[in-house]
Parts: C-alpha cells; sequence; structure tokens
C-alpha cells in the first residue's frame, strides 16, 4: 500500500524532491503523527500542503530538513533532495542540506529571527555559513540582491536595525529572504502567513510567488487555509490526521475533489462572493492516539461504510498526478461538485426604528493610556439584526467592542447607551439588567474558559448571578443552553481541557446564551479554530440569531466570513469608521479605498473557480 | 433539535477527553505524582516523615519524663542513659523525643500565617493593580528589609517572649516573598480571558480572587510553601537558641542547644543530637520543595501544545 506508482514514475520526470513512506511518531510513546506520507515536487512547482490542526502537516514539513521537535521522532521512509539522502546524511552535511538544498520559512518571523542581532547580520551570517561568494564584496552584493529580491530596501541604515524595528510583514520578508540567500533548491514554508495582516499577506504571497517563479525554486506551502494557497500552488495535497488523503493539481482538486473530506473541507471555506453556502463539519480531527484503525475520517464522514473503519485504503487514481486515499472515491468523483445556491442572510424588510436599537455608542472617542486609539466611532445595534465590525489588526474593533461590554480600562468619551440608556464605562458600574444584557464571547477558548472548574461551574456562574432558581431549574436551564449549541449535557461534569477547541467555544457561547441577553458580541470567535469548525460555529451563531433575535456585534478580520452571518458591516482602520452599511451592498460596490484594497486582498477561491468553471 | 447544525454524536467520536482525561483529573495532582518521580521528593519526603515520626510519638517512648533528674550532669552515654545527660542531669534521649513536637508546630503555625497574609495581599495587588499594587508591594518591601530573626527580635524585646508573638512575627517576616510569587501568578492569570469574563458578568471581586484566580495559582504556591517552612524552622529553632521560644524546663530542641553549649566539650551528644535532627529536617522540607519545583518546571515545558 505504500508504493505509488507517483515516485517511481516521477524519478524520471524533473522531480527535485521525493518523500517516501514517511512515518514520524512520538517518542517514546510510538503513537503515530504522521504515516505513510509519500510525494514529490517538481522543479519550480508549488505544492500546498493543507491540513488542519493536529493533522501532522508542519511536522512532516520540517521532516523535509530531517528536523524533529522534542518527542516527536522519524522512524521510517525516504527523503530525496536532487539526489541527496537527507535522513540518511551526517550532521555536517545537514549544516550544508539546510539552507543551502532546503530551507525553511517559519510561522512567526518575529520568534525566529535573533532580537539581539541586526538584520544584516543576520543575514549575512547565513551566507558566511554556506560560504557563499568568494568575497565579502561580493556577499555584499548578494544581500543588496536579497534585499531588493524582497522588496525591502538595502541601504545601511536599513540593515542596521534590530528585528523588533520592522514591522510584522518586513520580518517576515526578512525571513523569507534568509530562506533563497543561498538559492536553494526547495523551500518549505509553514504557515508564513498566518500572523500576518491580509493587505500584508497578499503582498508576502506575492513576492513568495514571484521568487519561486524567477528562480526555478520548488516550495511546499504549508497552510490550514485552502483560500490561501487557492492562488498560489500549483498542486495540493491534502492531510488528514496525519495522512495524506489526497493529492492533485490544483484546478481538478477545486474543480471536484475525489475525498470526501476534501470536499468538505471546501465547503467549508467563507467565500467572499457568497455564491457557496459556508457547511461546517461535524466533530473534530482526531489528535495522534486517538485514531481509529481504518481512515481517520470515518467518524465525520457521511460516505462511510464498514470496511473505512478497518482497513486503510491504498493510494489510487487514474494518473500519478492526481491520487487520493478513499474506498469510494469513485463514487465521490461522480457526485456533481456541490456548490450550492448562494446563501445569504436577507436583509430587506428590516426596519431600523429607534424602538429596535438595542445599543448605540455615539461619536466615540477611547483612549489607550493617554493615546486615542478610537476616533469618532459611531454604530447602532439593533434587535434581530447582526452587525459585523471588520477590520485589520490594530483597527479598533475588539477595542469598540470591548468599551459596548464594559471591559475597556482606560477613558471613552461619548455617550455608550442601552434603550436609549446610557451606560457606565465600567462593567462594575452597570446595573445587573445591564450585565445581563450584554454579553462577550471572546476570541479564544483556550483561555475564555477557567481551567479549574468544570462546565457545569462555567455556566452556573451566570444563572447564579443573575436569575434566582433553584437546582433543578438551574440544571434544566444548562441542559437547555447546551442543547442550544449542539452539545450533549453529558459534558456538564468535564473540565475544559478535556474538549476541543470547536466544543470550548460552544461552551463559551452557551454561557453568553445561559444570561438570556439582548445582545451578543462575539470578538473573533472563529479565529482559533479550524475552518472546518469555524464554518461550523458560523452555522450555529447564525441560526441562534435567526431564532433567539439577539442582536449580535460580530467582530472579525475575515471578510468572507460576513455574508454568512450579518446584514449590515462597519468597515473599520486605524481607529475610524471608513464605510459602513448592508452587507450586500458594501461588498458588492465598496464606496471607500480602503475597503476595496481589503476585499482585493482577502484570498478567495472564486479565481479558481472561475478558471475551472 | 432537528436542524441542520451538526450535532456531535459522543459514541461515533472520539472525545479528547477519554485520552486527556488520564493526564488531566486536576494539575495539583498531576504535580504530586510528578514530584514523586524526582528522586530528591522521596528522600525528603522520607527523612521528613522520619523526623516528624520522632517529633509526635517520641513521647509515647521516651523512657523518662523530660524534666526528670536521672543522674548526674553532662554525664556520657550508659545503659540506663543512651545519650548521657544534659547540664543538670535530665536524660537527653527524652528530651529529644519530647522537643521536637514544638519546632515543627510552631513553624507550621508560623507559614501557614505567612502564607495566608501572602496570599491574600499578593492576590489584591495582582489583580487591582495600580494605586492597590504599588502600596502593598511597598509595604512589603519594608518588612523584606528586615531579616526574619532581627523582625521578631524587635517586638519579642517590646512585647514580651510570647509564642504566638513569635509564631505571628515569623509568619508576618515571610508575607513578602509569598506575597511576591502569588502577585506574580495572579498577574499572569488575571490577564487572561475567563477573569475578564468574570468581570463583565459581574461576579464580585472576592470571587474572582478566590475562585478565579487562586485555583489556577496553587502549583507555584505548593513550591513557595515547602521552602519558606524550611526557613520557618530554622528561624524558629534560633530563636529557641536565643532563648526566645519555650521557657526552661520544659523540652525544645533549639533550648537544648543552647541549655548544653556550655557542656559540648564534656557531653556533645545533647547538643549534637538537636542540631542534627534541625539540620536533617531543614535539608528534608528544602528537598521536597526542590522536587516539587522540578516537577512544576517540567510540567510547564512539557504541555507544550500538540504539534
Amino acid at each position: 500500500m505504500s508504493a505509488t506508482p507517483s515516485t517511481a514514475q516521477a524519478q524520471t520526470d524533473d522531480v527535485v524532491l521525493t518523500v517516501e513512506d514517511l512515518r514520524i511518531v512520538l517518542d517514546p510513546s510510538g503513537i503515530d503523527i504522521d504515516d505513510d506520507v509519500t510525494f514529490a515536487i517538481h522543479k519550480g512547482e508549488v505544492l500546498g500542503l493543507v491540513g488542519e490542526s493536529a493533522s501532522g502537516k508542519t511536522t512532516a514539513a520540517t521532516a523535509l530538513l530531517a528536523h524533529q521537535r522534542r518527542g516527536a521522532k522519524i522512524a521510517g521512509g525516504k527523503i530525496d533532495i536532487a539526489g541527496t539522502d537527507v535522513l540518511a546524511a551526517s550532521p555536517s552535511e545537514l549544516r550544508r542540506i539546510r539552507g543551502g538544498l532546503i530551507s525553511y520559512v517559519p510561522q512567526d518571523a518575529s520568534a525566529s529571527l535573533n532580537p539581539a542581532l541586526r538584520i544584516g547580520t543576520q543575514l549575512m551570517e547565513i551566507l558566511e555559513a554556506h560560504g557563499y561568494g568568494d568575497s565579502s564584496a561580493e556577499r555584499q552584493q548578494r544581500l543588496a540582491q536579497m534585499m531588493a529580491e524582497v522588496l525591502l530596501p538595502s541601504d545601511r541604515s536599513f540593515l542596521r536595525r534590530y528585528p523588533h524595528q520592522l514591522s510584522g510583514g518586513q520580518q517576515q520578508r526578512v525571513a523569507i529572504a534568509m530562506a533563497f540567500a543561498c538559492r536553494p533548491k526547495v523551500i518549505v514554508l509553514d504557515e508564513p502567513t498566518t500572523a500576518l495582516d491580509v493587505t500584508t499577506q497578499a503582498h508576502v504571497l506575492e513576492t513568495i510567488r514571484d521568487l519561486t517563479r524567477s528562480y526555478g525554486v520548488s516550495a511546499l506551502y504549508v497552510t490550514h487555509d485552502l483560500a490561501v494557497v487557492a492562488n498560489l500552488a500549483d498542486r495540493i495535497a491534502v492531510m488528514y490526521a496525519g495522512r495524506l488523503v489526497e493529492i492533485g493539481p490544483r484546478n481538478a482538486l477545486f474543480a471536484g475533489a475525489w475525498h470526501p473530506y476534501t470536499r468538505k473541507l471546501l465547503a467549508a471555506i467563507p467565500d467572499l462572493s457568497g455564491e457557496r453556502a459556508l457547511h461546517g463539519i461535524p466533530g473534530w480531527a482526531p489528535r495522534p492516539g486517538q485514531r481509529v484503525e481504518g481512515c481517520a475520517f470515518t467518524p465525520r464522514c457521511d460516505m462511510r461504510i464498514d470496511k473505512c473503519a478497518t482497513d486503510y485504503p491504498p493510494y489510487a487514481g487514474p494518473t500519478v498526478e492526481h491520487q487520493v486515499r478513499c474506498w469510494r472515491w469513485e463514487e465521490v468523483r461522480a457526485q456533481p461538485a456541490e456548490i450550492e445556491g448562494p446563501l445569504r442572510v436577507h436583509s430587506d424588510g428590516l426596519s431600523a426604528s429607534a424602538e429596535s436599537m438595542v445599543v448605540s455608542a455615539h461619536n466615540i472617542d477611547a483612549y489607550y493610556q493617554t493615546k486615542k486609539i478610537l476616533q469618532d466611532v459611531t454604530v447602532d445595534l439593533h434587535d434581530h439584526r447582526c452587525l459585523a465590525l471588520v477590520g485589520e489588526s490594530g483597527s479598533g474593533k475588539t477595542t469598540l467592542a470591548r468599551c459596548i461590554a464594559g471591559l475597556h480600562p482606560f477613558k471613552i468619551d461619548g455617550p455608550i447607551e442601552l434603550r436609549g440608556k446610557p451606560l457606565a464605562r465600567d462593567a462594575r458600574g452597570r446595573s445587573r439588567a445591564e450585565r445581563q444584557a450584554i454579553q462577550y464571547i471572546f476570541q479564544s477558548p483556550y483561555s475564555s474558559l477557567n481551567p479549574r472548574k468544570t462546565i457545569r461551574q462555567i455556566l452556573q456562574q451566570p444563572l447564579d448571578l443573575f436569575f434566582d432558581l433553584s437546582r433543578d431549574e438551574a440544571e434544566e436551564r444548562m441542559e437547555r443552553v447546551l442543547d442550544h449549541v449542539a452539545l450533549d449535557s453529558s459534558l456538564l461534569g468535564r473540565y475544559p481541557e478535556q474538549l476541543s477547541g470547536g466544543e470550548r467555544q460552544r461552551i463559551a457561547i452557551a454561557r453568553g446564551l445561559a444570561a438570556e441577553p439582548s445582545v451578543l458580541i462575539c470578538d473573533e470567535v472563529t479565529s482559533w479554530l479550524d475552518v472546518s469548525v469555524q464554518a461550523a460555529i458560523i452555522e450555529l451563531l447564525a441560526k441562534l440569531q435567526a431564532e433567539t433575535g439577539v442582536s449580535m456585534l460580530f467582530v472579525t478580520h475575515n471578510l468572507a466570513l460576513i455574508r454568512s452571518i450579518s446584514q449590515e458591516v462597519v468597515v473599520m482602520n486605524d481607529g475610524r469608521i471608513v464605510e459602513f452599511g448592508l452587507v450586500d451592498a458594501v461588498l458588492d460596490d465598496p464606496q471607500a479605498d480602503y475597503t476595496r484594497k481589503l476585499l482585493a486582498d482577502t484570498p478567495s477561491l472564486e479565481g479558481v473557480y472561475a478558471t475551472t468553471g | 433539535m432537528s436542524s441542520q447544525i451538526p450535532v456531535t454524536e459522543p459514541d461515533l467520536l472520539l472525545q479528547p477527553g477519554v485520552a486527556a482525561g488520564t493526564k488531566q483529573r486536576g494539575e495539583l495532582h498531576q504535580l504530586m505524582i510528578e514530584a514523586w518521580r524526582v528522586g530528591r521528593t522521596k528522600v525528603g519526603i522520607a527523612i521528613c516523615a522520619f523526623i516528624v515520626a520522632v517529633a509526635v510519638f517520641g513521647p509515647l517512648v521516651a523512657p523518662y519524663s523530660p524534666t526528670e533528674f536521672v543522674g548526674k550532669p553532662l554525664a556520657a552515654p550508659a545503659p540506663e542513659y543512651l545519650l548521657g545527660t544534659d547540664y543538670i542531669g535530665r536524660d537527653v534521649l527524652s528530651r529529644v523525643l519530647y522537643g521536637g513536637i514544638t519546632v515543627i508546630g510552631l513553624a507550621l503555625a508560623a507559614t501557614v500565617i505567612g502564607l495566608l497574609l501572602g496570599v491574600g495581599l499578593g492576590l489584591i495587588a495582582g489583580y487591582s493593580r495600580r494605586v492597590w499594587d504599588e502600596t502593598i508591594m511597598r509595604l512589603l518591601d519594608v518588612v523584606l528589609a528586615f531579616p526574619a530573626i532581627v523582625l521578631a527580635l524587635l517586638f519579642v524585646s517590646i512585647l514580651g517572649a510570647h509564642l504566638w508573638l513569635i509564631v505571628l512575627m515569623v509568619g508576618i517576616s515571610h508575607a513578602p516573598r509569598i506575597a511576591r510569587v502569588t502577585r506574580a501568578s495572579a498577574l499572569e492569570i488575571s490577564q487572561r480571558d475567563f477573569v475578564h469574563a468574570a468581570e463583565a458578568l459581574g461576579v464580585p471581586r472576592r470571587n474572582i480572587l478566590f475562585r478565579e484566580i487562586l485555583p489556577n495559582i496553587t502549583s507555584p504556591l505548593l513550591v513557595e510553601f515547602g521552602l519558606r517552612l524550611t526557613y520557618s524552622i530554622a528561624i524558629i529553632a534560633g530563636l529557641s537558641f536565643l532563648g526566645f521560644g519555650l521557657q526552661p524546663p520544659a523540652a525544645d530542641w533549639g533550648l537544648m542547644i543552647n541549655e548544653n553549649r556550655i557542656g559540648v566539650m564534656v557531653q556533645p551528644y545533647a547538643v549534637l543530637v538537636p542540631v542534627l535532627l534541625i539540620g536533617i529536617l531543614t535539608i528534608g522540607t528544602n528537598m521536597v520543595a526542590d522536587g516539587v519545583g522540578r516537577a512544576l518546571i517540567g510540567i510547564e515545558r512539557g504541555t507544550g501544545g500538540d504539534q
């Protein structure tokens, strides 16, 4: 089941890198993180390696440099880069291979650059370590060239800066320059844009694309976001629970994937155009050690047959270019690619009267210590409506949300009113009814639930504070809110650490709902979750909002999400509102330059779908 | 609820908790298990158990009363008195067996007082920040400026050598350091979103301190407690050596060292045995604290995400 036609035949081709039967295990338990990973990359090709958290994609990617994080071990397989057997290399050979033959761009450049060294020094170090060029002058020349390649200035004053004096995008460019320094054959990019804003991300992606094209460098681009690689990768490999489930040309994959997981993953990606409905995948990806015998996707798959749970399917497919590991791939292939009718939250027939106004914040200025970070911001929240608050990091969107929730610890000028009555700045200064009316759901479910409390104790808190319930009534109420967020009441006795990220976020939502609020503030509630889970949470929130009529403020950096959840949108930049209106109007016909730029930079599948029909 | 919302099927999907559950079940519990794996913890616990057993069960097996005269002063060991007699002819073995409980009891009491004070003040300082933080921490710095023994002597010389006063002063002298550890941990925890969530709900401050924050910082406090206990033993024994503990004719290890030092050349056991016991006990508590501390660092380093 391991020998695949792709590697056998690919040898004859212009293949730069081959990976065969790679197996990585946890040491000493021997639980496999990655198993049976086989793929090849051609010269100048960009392969997108896509997977959700804990799918083993980063582990597999760093294995290409024969590197493993502590606690993991490469237990088998073969990695060949341009004729060099990487796993058999001696330590001194490895030093030459890393950076020379294959290089790595990490996710967080700010953490990977040495904060105590000037960037010029760090870049020069690479060239010297690999003996690039014959003289110092030649290396200086190369250094200037490298900086030009990543569109950074190469003057002395810039090279003398320390990493903290650069922006996040500039830091990532420096990291990319370092990776390209010695003209490697292969470059491994590990989610290099995840920490960046969309605008910066778009520029960095463009730089990567140009560099790989002009120098014929092959790249492995690791990401959790299919939309990011949609316009970058030539081929895409999809990983699930440590195994490659499908690998194929980008266009073929987007036009009609052959693995049920790939199909569902595509359906879970929010779409800017609103042409496709958003669908989550029930459940979550299993972590190492919790995988079933056969295909790990079996429990979440609606096409599963008995065989799936016991036997792992081999690589299959008519061509070496497009391979899939599913027993029923031919049936999946026969199904029409599921591009459903547009899902839009209806915005027509909404009345915006003064009576329906729940929260209004007018001409708000807010400060961080003495610095003004919100300038003259006005928003109104109405019953039965969801307002999306969109902006990049530092735009002030979270500050505004926190001001409304009474969590902003500094000065605020301007009235924030709840049904016409002014609210105190601090949540403690507000009445019980006021605190109950506004509930806040935090970005990270890993931080918003007290790890020392059971789910029961967590849900009990709002009930104790706002209602006078008997024990039985409270229990019943808890079961009801859990039911609302599609969780089983058997979770009540658990601790947050025993739940997955998606489940934790559902608990956080349930805590908000338990207070029976009039306004639910959702602050980037999906940014810590996998795409498939994100889609499920968005579906849930949209449904809850429609059912309960709660007014919702949905804070996000992702423009593509808002069509699936909100009727109105406010776009913020630099502490000011640049545009607001109905979602369809703003997205279809943006008036502000900033909104247009944001829309253009948001990764989208539209382009790919357009080319594949 | 029939809807398009995906309902998780608990029987079909593997619950993360099934595997995590074995590891989970309380951080403190996990800390204990990890600490037990560190060799020095076992040795430390064995030492402490031995000394505590001597102090607690000693009076039951002592051959004589601690105040009974059994022979000549400073007599060498003999079958009637295995460790000889002290400077006025009492049995050293019996006095050793009776004299441990006060040191251990007073040291424990002082440490607990220090812990209560320090944790309370540290939590308030770490959570409220700004004015309260500054006020509390600067006041504690003043206390910190006095060596523990000097602080205790100062008050004892003014108010008299009361046991409660000694315990209280030793406790107070521990408070600043415990408060610092508490404050640092509380500061980190109070920036987590679950604390903000409680604030937004309007949970009373007291509950935020003791129900949201405190349960999350028990591990470092446990290490600190062990360390402070070691110091308490040394200080309490030192004070009673100086004559500010139990008063003669009571049996007490610190007092015994003082009483018998004049005869140390003639009859060393009356000094040596209490010295050794106090020394070994502090080594024992210190080893336990160190073992738990190492386990804590190990746990913090080991759980760095799964990918």
